[in-house]
């Protein structure tokens, strides 16, 4: 389900005047107080461009000339405008956006879409996102609309036409009953239709849905059904994303649609190539990359690999993006491919031949990606000694490819291959205090202790101690190793000295089978 | 034996057939017993072996530790690849493999052991790949065992907690070990002396079946023979328990 988030800036250009002005930079802005408004020349006159809230309320309109702006509000600051500079402000917010998903782009002149499909669980959902999204800009000095709907046309309209002070969230699905309330000038629509509806009487969005189409389309043109499809989510609507200049990246259009895994792979070939050309050039490897298929209907298809070391070797990264794309649903076919490189770190040349062991490693590195990729980071693990009283804390997780620690357990005492997590109750005959227990039950089935050594007396963390720890309060364990009848060796220990009950109720556990 | 040259480019090309013409290094036992009764005098390298313990956690865990052993004496990383997070790896260090040497894959499932094990047999230069799975299916394992020819790595698969008198399903592995617990020395003290195996060798390539009892891994995870040397063949092994 895509879900597309509309950020709308309604005083862009003066919160800009005034957080300038705010920084301290050499011009003496307007003070804090006094209405704002900037204004561009058009026609040999100075007309309104922006105005912010206090002029708005004062009766200043966009689009008026700047005398009769001052002749109605005397106080009022006008400013020269700067177009250019808000537009590119505007795709640097928009790329600082990207921190929220890779499908940012400006939407001028003051709003910004981001495409937040599948986005939104990192952050906790799309309130807690959008919260903190609006947070952010808030501090920032920006007045911020914000709507998230179904559809781009959706969410557009609603942040403009809902000022609730407050994120909105139209829900999955809810999107056609949403447009229905808005007015007609939610549309996006040309200024000229919306006064030629406004004349036949239409209003809200809802009487053009009862409305047979063909007639107001011969008036008002394609556009106007155009726009309601892409708001009701009829028709596709694509966003161009934006990227950091620096970001690594390369396309490739295709002359007729592909759907088949043979020709992504295909083309995942020549754009890897493409793209570790501009990696040797900038001397860096990429440790993640997204690859994007564009389809033929407007939809956006991702998959996204990472790599525990930065890499160029354009075979292992293809693999890599090789092995997802049969997540990819092509549709109706795709057009178009672009991979880029969000993560790229510093990655100095390797000279493969020389040295056995770095080719040796590299290979390493490149099975480890793939395993990682395919069953998670986290399954894929080396076990490390630490420094745990409880054998089961005794063993910690280290990442596959890091240095080698060299840190090993104490080689003199008996550990089993197998451990049970959670130790199993079992219940046992057994002599006080030390004696080893001479048979035990464990799932219904005797075991005769034939022979046995221990207790190994183990403490639990001191600091554990203190009741932090609701499942084992108790601190002392002592641990023997039986053998029983048929050869077969247990780890069983008592939680308790033995001797006195604070220590621990005496009860029995088995945690482990021995070789 | 009319004519032996036929004969001997028979068994050339049914070798050839079959990937055993090329032996690759085979790694000893260190135990006279158990290579000479091996083809290549230990066990082949480059090649698929199946090792099971059996329904009980004490012989799952022999196995675990005789699989240590074995991969403690070649060089390079492990690939430990496992259902879930049961393998305690103080044990595999005592028994000679350093935590440095094993990757441990957490696949979640047997297929997925599987999948991983072949991804992981592709890439030359591992010490050995082991997988934990309760069941194989013929055709996963002619294709590890095709995986582990080309690339020269030792495959094991790891048969978890496995009945004893489960039918044995046909596989293309090189061999098949079966290791169970075996009563110990009784010292006389209250101690425990070094654990001994029950190891039998169910199914070999080009051999027969035999077991033995041996001591089980010291910390360069070399077995070795008790001192009152027991070496007896499987049949004579069948009859005793029949008796």
């Amino acid at each position: 389900m895509r879900r597309v988030v509309s950020l709308y800036l309604p005083y862009w250009s003066t919160d800009r005047l005034r957080r300038k002005s705010g920084a301290g930079l050499a011009e003496p802005g307007p003070s804090r107080d006094a209405p704002l408004a900037t204004a561009v020349p058009y026609h040999g006159r100075k007309v309104i461009a922006a105005a912010d809230a206090a002029s708005k309320a004062a009766g200043i309109r966009t689009g008026m000339t700047a005398t009769k702006a001052r002749s109605l509000v005397p106080e009022l600051v006008v400013v020269d405008g700067d177009p250019a500079g808000d537009l590119a402000a505007l795709t640097r917010l928009a790329l600082w956006c990207g921190r929220y998903s890779p499908f940012v782009a400006p939407d001028p002149p003051n709003g910004i879409w981001i495409d937040i499909s599948g986005c939104a669980p990192l952050f906790g959902g799309e309130p807690a996102l959008l919260k903190d999204l609006h947070r952010r800009i808030a501090r920032a000095g920006y007045e911020a609309q914000i709507a998230v709907a179904d559809t781009a046309g959706c969410a557009h309209a609603v942040a403009r036409q809902v000022p609730a002070g407050r994120p909105v969230i139209i829900e999955p699905g809810q999107s056609a009953k949403a447009m229905t309330l808005l007015p007609i000038a939610s549309l996006r629509l040309e200024p000229g239709v919306v006064e030629g509806l406004r004349k036949l009487g239409f209003e809200r969005v809802e009487q053009l849905l009862g409305t047979p189409r063909g007639p107001l389309a011969r008036r008002f043109g394609r556009s106007l059904h155009a726009r309601l499809n892409q708001a009701l989510g009829h028709a596709p609507e694509a966003i161009e994303a934006v990227f950091p200049p620096t970001q690594p990246r390369a396309r490739r259009g295709l002359l007729e649609p592909i759907s088949t895994v043979e020709a992504f792979v295909q083309v995942i070939g020549d754009l890897v190539a493409d793209l570790v050309r501009q990696f040797v050039a900038a001397g860096t490897g990429a440790r993640r990359l997204d690859c994007w298929f564009h389809r033929v209907d407007g939809g956006i298809q991702s998959i996204r690999v990472g790599t525990a070391t930065p890499t160029r070797d354009p075979a292992h990264l293809a693999k890599l993006l090789a092995a997802r794309v049969d997540q990819v649903e092509p549709g109706f076919g795709i057009e178009a491919m672009t991979l880029i490189a969000p993560l790229t770190e510093v990655l100095a040349g390797a000279q493969h031949d020389l040295a056995e062991r770095s080719e040796r490693k590299a290979d390493l590195s490149g099975l480890v990606d793939a395993l990682a990729n395919r069953f998670g980071q986290a399954s894929l693990y080396r076990a490390e000694p630490r420094s745990g009283g409880m054998p089961e804390r005794s063993v910690g997780a280290s990442r596959a490819l890091d240095a080698p620690h060299g840190r090993r357990w104490a080689d003199d005492l008996p550990r089993p291959g197998r451990l049970l997590d959670p130790p199993q109750a079992i219940q046992v005959m057994a002599m006080l205090p030390d004696h080893p227990p001479a048979m035990f039950v464990w799932k219904r089935k005797r075991y005769r202790v034939v022979q046995a050594d221990g207790p190994e007396r183990l403490h639990g963390e001191w600091w554990r101690e203190a009741g932090h720890e609701a499942r084992q309060p108790y601190a002392v364990r002592d641990y023997f190793q039986v053998e029983v009848e048929g050869g077969g060796r247990y780890w069983l220990f008592r939680q308790g000295d033995g001797e006195h009950s604070a220590t621990g109720p005496m009860t029995w556990f088995l945690h482990g089978a021995f070789a | 034996m009319r004519h032996p040259a036929v004969l001997a480019e028979l068994r050339a090309r049914i070798a050839a057939i079959e990937g055993t013409s090329a032996p690759r290094a085979a790694l000893p036992f260190g135990l006279r017993a158990i290579d000479r009764h091996l083809p290549g005098g230990g066990l082949a390298g480059g090649a698929l072996h199946e090792v099971a313990g059996s329904s009980e956690l004490c012989d799952d865990a022999a196995a675990t530790v005789f699989l240590a052993g074995i991969l403690a004496r070649i060089e390079g990383p492990v690939f430990w690849c496992l259902r879930w997070r049961d393998l305690f790896a103080p044990a595999l260090d005592l028994a000679g493999l350093a935590p440095d040497r094993v990757i441990h894959v957490e696949a979640g499932s047997d297929t997925h052991v599987l999948l991983a094990m072949e991804e992981c047999l592709r890439h030359p230069g591992l010490a050995g790949v082991v997988g934990e799975v309760a069941k194989l299916s013929t055709t996963a394992s002619k294709r590890l065992q095709l995986a582990a020819e080309s690339s020269g790595v030792m495959a094991f698969v790891f048969r978890r907690a496995s009945a004893i008198d489960a039918m044995a399903e046909s596989t293309a592995a090189v061999t098949r070990w079966r290791v169970r617990a075996a009563p110990s020395e009784a010292l006389g003290i209250p101690s425990l002396a070094r654990p001994r195996w029950d190891v039998r060798l169910e199914r070999v390539r080009g051999g027969d079946a035999k077991s033995w009892i041996v001591e089980a891994c010291d910390a360069q995870g070399r077995l070795a023979l008790p001192a009152l040397l027991v070496d007896r063949p499987a049949a004579a092994e069948e009859r005793r328990r029949a008796g």
